[in-house]
C-alpha cells in the first residue's frame, strides 16, 4: 500500500517533469535557432521588428509586414467576432428559452471542434468569391482572412462569454429588475459590467486563437509580403509566412533564422496573452 | 369588532387599503403554491407574513411586484389591486409596477459597483441625470436607510466592501431612491447578525411613516416587534390575518395558535 503510493507519486512527478522539460527544450531550441539571426547574420533586433523590407535573397529580413499583418487580421477578426460573440452569449444566457439555449449551446461547442481546414475551405468557396464580387479584386486578402478568422473565434468568444454571464448570480438580475429596470437595462448596466473580467478573458482567448491560426488564414489571405493599403489586397501574417517558407529555407540560412525569430515573436505574444488572462483572473 | 383586514377599503381614513389581493393563485408548473389567497394590506403600516418554511409566504410576496413574470413556467391568477388598479391587467407594464413596489431580498444583493452608483441606479434609469439631483437623492436615501454617516466619506468605494448589514441597508437605500409606495422585504435580516438585525428593524419601523412595508419573516418575535398587521400562512393558504397583537394574543384559528406557541414549524 505504502509502496504503491510512493510509486504513483514518482510517476506523477515524472510526468510533470517531462512536461516542463519538453516546454523548456522547445523554447530553448526556438531561441537558439532565432539567436543566429542576431549573432551569425548580424541583423539588429530593431531592423527585424520594424523593417518592412522582406527579401532574404538580398539579405533583408524585416518582419514588420508580417507582425503588422498578424495584428491587423487579428484586430479585424476581433472586431467581427467579439461583439457578435458577446451578443450571441447574451441571447443564450438572458433571452433564449432554456430548450433553445441548450440546443444552441451544444451547437457552439461543436463549432469549436471543426478543423481549421474546413473553415479555410469554406472561406475559399464562400468568403473569397463574396469579397471578389463586392470589391472587384481577387478576393484574397485582409478582409477575407478577417471574416474567416472572425467566424473561427466566435465559438471561443461565445463559450467563454456565456460562462461569464451565467456565473452572475440570479440575485443580481432580480435586484435590478425589482428596481424597475427593464431586461435590457439590466443586461447593459448590471450584467455586462459585472461580467467584464470574464468577457475580457473571452476576448483575450479569442485573440490567442486568431493570432496563431495558420492554415485557414493562409488559404484566403493571398500571401504577399507587403503591407496592404486597403482591406482587399493580399497580405501575410507571421504564421502564414513561416509555413510558406519553412520548407524552402536551408538549415542555418538567414531565412531559416528569420523564420525562427518570427516563431519566437508569436510565442512571446501568446505568453503575453496568457499573463494578461492570469492577471484578470487574479484581480477578480 | 371586525378587524381592519375584514373591513372594506375606505378612503380618507388613516387605514386606507394600499394593496388588495383577491383570490390569488400561484402555480409553479403543476405545483399549486398559493391557494386562493385574499388579503388587504393597509397603507403606511408594516404588515408581516409568518409561517413555516415552504408555506408560500415568499411566493405570495413576489406576486405583489410581478417577480414571478421572470420565472418560466410560473402562472398567477386572481387580482392584485395596487391603489385599486390590477397590476396583472393586460395593459400594465410590470416595469412600472416595480417602480412603485420596491423589493429587498433575503441576501443583500448590491451590484458590483460603487456605493454611490448602487444608490442612484434606479433613479438614473427613471431619467434623473443631473449630477446635483442624483447626489441629493443619494444622500437622502442613505440618510433614510441610516447608512449615510457610515459611508459618506467613501461613496466611491465598492459596495462589496461593506459588511452584510451595511449592504442590506444599502439595498434598502437603493429601493428608497426610486421613491416607491410599497416596499416588499423577503426575510431582510435572516442573513444578518443580531446587531445588524436590530438596525434593520428600527429602520423598518421608521419607514412606515412614509411607506407601506410588507415583510416576510421566519421570526415570530420579529413580526411581533415591528408589524402592525400579520398574516399567517400554512401550506399555501392564508390561515388567518389581522392586527398583530390579536394574532399573537387571541388567534382565532387552532392552527395559528399551534404555530405561534411553537407546536409546529
Amino acid at each position: 500500500m505504502h509502496r504503491e503510493e510512493a510509486f504513483a507519486l514518482w510517476v506523477l512527478r515524472a510526468c510533470a517533469l517531462f512536461l516542463v522539460v519538453a516546454m523548456a527544450s522547445l523554447v530553448a531550441y526556438l531561441g537558439y535557432q532565432a539567436s543566429g539571426l542576431f549573432t551569425i547574420d548580424q541583423v539588429s533586433l530593431g531592423e527585424f521588428l520594424t523593417s518592412f523590407r522582406f527579401d532574404p535573397d538580398l539579405n533583408h529580413v524585416g518582419a514588420a509586414v508580417f507582425l503588422l499583418g498578424s495584428l491587423s487580421v487579428t484586430g479585424l477578426a476581433l472586431l467581427i467576432g467579439g461583439p457578435l460573440g458577446v451578443a450571441v452569449a447574451i441571447f443564450l444566457s438572458e433571452i433564449a428559452p432554456p430548450a433553445l439555449a441548450s440546443v444552441l449551446t451544444l451547437t457552439i461547442e461543436l463549432l469549436v471542434g471543426i478543423p481549421s481546414v474546413v473553415y479555410g475551405w469554406l472561406g475559399l468557396l464562400v468568403v473569397v468569391p463574396f469579397v471578389r464580387a463586392t470589391s472587384l479584386t481577387s478576393g484574397f486578402g485582409f478582409l477575407a482572412a478577417g471574416l474567416v478568422l472572425g467566424v473561427m473565434i466566435l465559438p471561443t468568444v461565445v463559450a467563454l462569454s456565456l460562462e461569464a454571464l451565467r456565473a452572475q448570480p440570479q440575485s443580481l438580475r432580480e435586484g435590478s429588475l425589482a428596481l424597475g429596470a427593464t431586461r435590457w437595462e439590466t443586461i447593459c448596466h448590471v450584467l455586462l459590467p459585472a461580467a467584464r473580467a470574464g468577457l475580457g478573458v473571452a476576448f483575450l482567448l479569442g485573440i490567442a486563437r486568431a493570432i496563431g491560426e495558420t492554415l485557414a488564414v493562409q488559404m484566403v489571405i493571398g500571401n504577399a509580403s507587403v503591407f496592404p493599403h486597403d482591406l482587399f489586397h493580399a497580405a501575410a501574417t507571421l504564421p502564414t509566412e513561416i509555413v510558406l517558407d519553412m520548407a524552402g529555407a536551408p538549415p542555418g540560412s538567414l531565412l531559416q533564422h528569420a523564420l525562427f525569430a518570427m516563431a519566437c515573436v508569436l510565442l512571446g505574444i501568446s505568453l503575453l496573452l496568457v499573463l494578461l488572462v492570469r492577471m484578470i483572473a487574479r484581480r477578480s | 369588532m371586525k378587524t381592519f383586514l375584514e373591513q372594506p377599503p375606505r378612503n380618507g381614513d388613516e387605514t386606507v387599503v394600499k394593496v388588495a389581493i383577491e383570490d390569488l393563485n400561484v402555480y409553479y408548473g403543476a405545483t399549486h403554491a398559493i391557494k386562493s389567497a385574499t388579503l388587504r394590506i393597509p397603507r403606511q403600516r408594516v404588515t408581516s407574513f409568518i409561517g413555516p418554511s415552504g408555506c408560500g409566504k415568499s411566493t405570495f410576496l413576489r406576486a405583489l411586484n410581478r417577480m414571478h413574470d421572470l420565472v418560466p413556467g410560473t402562472r398567477v391568477t386572481g387580482r392584485v389591486l395596487l391603489d385599486q388598479t390590477d397590476i396583472y391587467a393586460r395593459d400594465i407594464d410590470p416595469v412600472d409596477i416595480r417602480h412603485r413596489v420596491g423589493m429587498v431580498f433575503q441576501r443583500p444583493n448590491p451590484f458590483p459597483k460603487s456605493i454611490y452608483e448602487n444608490v442612484i441606479y434606479g433613479a438614473k434609469l427613471q431619467g434623473v441625470h443631473r449630477r446635483s439631483d442624483l447626489e441629493r437623492i443619494a444622500e437622502t436615501s442613505l440618510r433614510q436607510a441610516a447608512l449615510w454617516e457610515e459611508v459618506k466619506d467613501r461613496l466611491q468605494q465598492s459596495a462589496l466592501d461593506l459588511s452584510g448589514g451595511q449592504q442590506q441597508r444599502l439595498c434598502i437605500a437603493r429601493v428608497l431612491a426610486v421613491a416607491p409606495d410599497v416596499i416588499l422585504m423577503d426575510e431582510p435580516a435572516s442573513a444578518l447578525d443580531p446587531i445588524a438585525t436590530s438596525k434593520i428593524e428600527d429602520l423598518i419601523s421608521a419607514l412606515k411613516a412614509q411607506y407601506t412595508v410588507v415583510i416576510v419573516t421566519h421570526s415570530m418575535q420579529q413580526a411581533a416587534r415591528i408589524s402592525d398587521e400579520t398574516a399567517f400562512f400554512h401550506l399555501g393558504e392564508i390561515v388567518e390575518s389581522g392586527h398583530t397583537t390579536e394574532i399573537f394574543t387571541r388567534p382565532k384559528q387552532k392552527k395559528t395558535e399551534d404555530y405561534i406557541t411553537g407546536r409546529f414549524g
